[in-house]
């Protein structure tokens, strides 16, 4: 079964090309960061508008490098919700038409359970059960996995999500956008023990976080320092540190609390090298990541989750009817 | 030629099938946007028409203004369905679309057309039916009700839901030009059937990538450094 993956909940529209046989076909993604750099953030109106100018040209490339013709897709996942109403809807309404225009099934995916899915992708996927880190600009969620829509929600961030931290505390270092990577890169300068900072939440028992306590102490240290290059780098690498050494702690406790083995980790921050060397210290833990670029938005994982789904599925009649759910639990998510 | 059409970028969603010179038309009020509705009234055109989307030899969209949304919702699905059967496209403007509507319904050959643009603006232009042909003789704006580019003649007929939330301006700004006001008309798909019939005698068909959305309406953020040059005036 070949599937087509929409993503277009943001500021990316991804495209991709699964086949439950054969595997990832071809994938491509387009980012509106430039586009939206000139504003100081994603504005919605404007991602909406680039999306739709932006999709159909990347699905024609995806099935020109599959070498799959219009009439060979066997059914349509796009990205359903979470992310931006208008966003999701032009993949959405480009995702079910072709869909109802072929005669194939359509399905709306869980923006988030696609992150989740996304180190299956990989040779040596992990097998069901395991326990999820979840670690993005817009999440920070540990998650029993028993298998595909089982998810039982450990922990979450009760203020700012880890990678926004890692954003705000590089914009207040006067780094680019997106913050994460300007961080990590500039933290590899960075002499540690100098600034030392808190673990936030990990003196007391649970496994939820909190964040925006971290990016306070950065602003705080940089404004008492001389403000050098080297202050720079030390600060980030301290901000960087305290926040793998959280992740970490509590990856630790939700693994003992869950009597998992397999630690599972997705979203734009897995792809900090610092967090994936400090995980896989973890004693008596497999640890598995999916590749760099399918860290962030992209369509592979869309296109994959929907094939495990419609595998399941059997005989799909799907709606022909189609919306977008800007807000959308992964708990509120059930089995195929 | 046989045509499949839609028109969501109003508060009413439509979809027109012209299928061996016979027009069907299915058209609903919806609060909740045409997503819910727009393929099922398509399948239910079919089923009608006894036809299915292999007889289809072009898809003519609304191509707005209107909601953004709604523009991109009706635009998206043209992309979907031509793209995925190899089908060219026939964008109309949507305000031509009510024109031709309300031409038709009303009997009348000069309109005013306005639909309401919210933030204290509309989308309007003005058409001329010559000869059962619709003729645009302004050009489409965004603009409040007093900035509305007017025609030099009277005898015009106000229509569109911008004479309705706009009544007071918009009369007291035509003043003597316009001769009678209906706000209850929509852009329809069944208008948009005949306007793009037009369209593909004159060979304007262009591939599904090419459908694309015009929203008038195009400054909707500022930059940071037009945001910085603000705050100095």
């Amino acid at each position: 079964m070949k599937v087509l993956g929409i993503e277009s909940s943001c500021d990316e529209t991804g495209i991709a090309l699964y086949d439950s046989e054969q595997g990832l076909l071809a994938h491509e993604l387009y980012s509106q960061i430039a586009l939206h750099a000139e504003y100081g953030g994603v504005v919605p109106e404007l991602a909406s508008r680039d999306h739709i100018r932006k999709t159909l040209p990347l699905i024609e490339s995806v099935l020109k490098q599959a070498k799959c013709a219009r009439h060979e897709i066997d059914a349509v996942a796009y990205t359903a919700g979470p992310g931006l109403m208008g966003a999701l809807l032009v993949g959405a309404s480009i995702g079910r038409s072709i869909a109802w225009a072929l005669g194939v099934p359509a399905l709306g995916v869980n923006h988030m359970e696609g992150h989740l899915l996304s180190p299956l992708l990989e040779e040596n996927p992990p097998v069901f059960p395991f326990l999820s880190l979840l670690v993005s600009g817009g999440h920070t969620l540990l998650i029993d996995v028993q298998s595909v829509g089982q998810y039982a929600i450990l922990g979450e961030s009760i203020d700012d999500a880890v990678g926004e931290a890692f954003d705000k505390t590089a914009k207040l270092l006067g780094l680019a956008y997106p913050g994460g990577p300007a961080i990590a890169a500039l933290a590899e300068q960075g002499e540690a023990g100098r600034f030392i900072f808190p673990k936030p939440m990990t003196n007391r028992p649970g496994l939820d976080f909190s964040f925006s306590g971290l990016k306070t102490f950065a602003m705080n240290a940089w404004m008492d320092s001389d403000k050098t290059q080297q202050d720079k780098a030390d600060i980030a690498l301290a901000f960087e540190t305290a926040a793998v050494e959280t992740l970490a702690l509590k990856c630790k406790r939700a693994l003992k609390q869950s009597g998992r083995n397999r630690l599972v980790v997705a979203g734009g921050v897995s792809a900090n090298k610092s967090l994936r060397i400090r995980l896989d210290t973890l004693h008596g833990v497999e640890t598995f990541y999916p590749r760099q670029e399918f860290c962030s938005d992209n369509g592979a994982m869309i296109a994959f989750a929907g094939c495990m789904r419609l595998a399941e599925m059997g005989e799909v009649q799907s709606d022909t009817s189609f919306s977008a759910q800007p807000r959308w639990s992964l708990a509120s998510l059930s089995p195929p | 030629m046989n045509i499949l059409a839609l028109e969501t970028c109003t508060e009413c969603c439509s979809a027109a099938l012209f299928y061996q010179g016979e027009l069907f038309e299915q058209r609903e009020m919806t609060a909740r946007g045409a997503s819910d509705l727009i393929l099922g009234m398509m399948d239910g055109l079919f089923e009608q028409a006894g036809a299915d989307l292999s007889a289809i030899d072009a898809i003519a969209f609304g191509r707005g203004p209107g909601s953004f949304t709604g523009v991109r919702v009706g635009v998206g699905v043209a992309q979907g369905i031509a793209y995925a059967r190899n089908l060219p496209v026939i964008p109309i403007s949507s305000l031509a679309a009510l024109a031709q509507d309300a031409a038709d319904t009303l009997n009348f050959d000069k309109l005013a057309v306005a639909i309401d643009a919210r933030m204290g603006e509309v989308y309007a232009a003005h058409y001329q039916r010559e000869q059962g042909i619709l003729k645009p003789m302004t050009a489409e704006q965004v603009c409040v009700a007093n900035a509305v580019i007017l025609p030099n003649d009277s005898g015009w007929h106000g229509v569109g839901t911008g004479w309705s939330t706009y009544q007071t301006e918009l009369t007291q700004y035509y003043g003597d030009k316009i001769a009678t006001i209906n706000t209850a008309y929509y852009p329809q798909a069944s208008a948009v059937i005949k306007l793009a019939l037009i369209e593909a005698e004159a060979g304007h068909l262009l591939p599904a990538e090419k459908a694309l959305p015009v929203y008038l309406r195009d400054n909707v953020a500022q930059t940071i450094a037009q945001r910085q040059k603000n705050d100095k005036t």
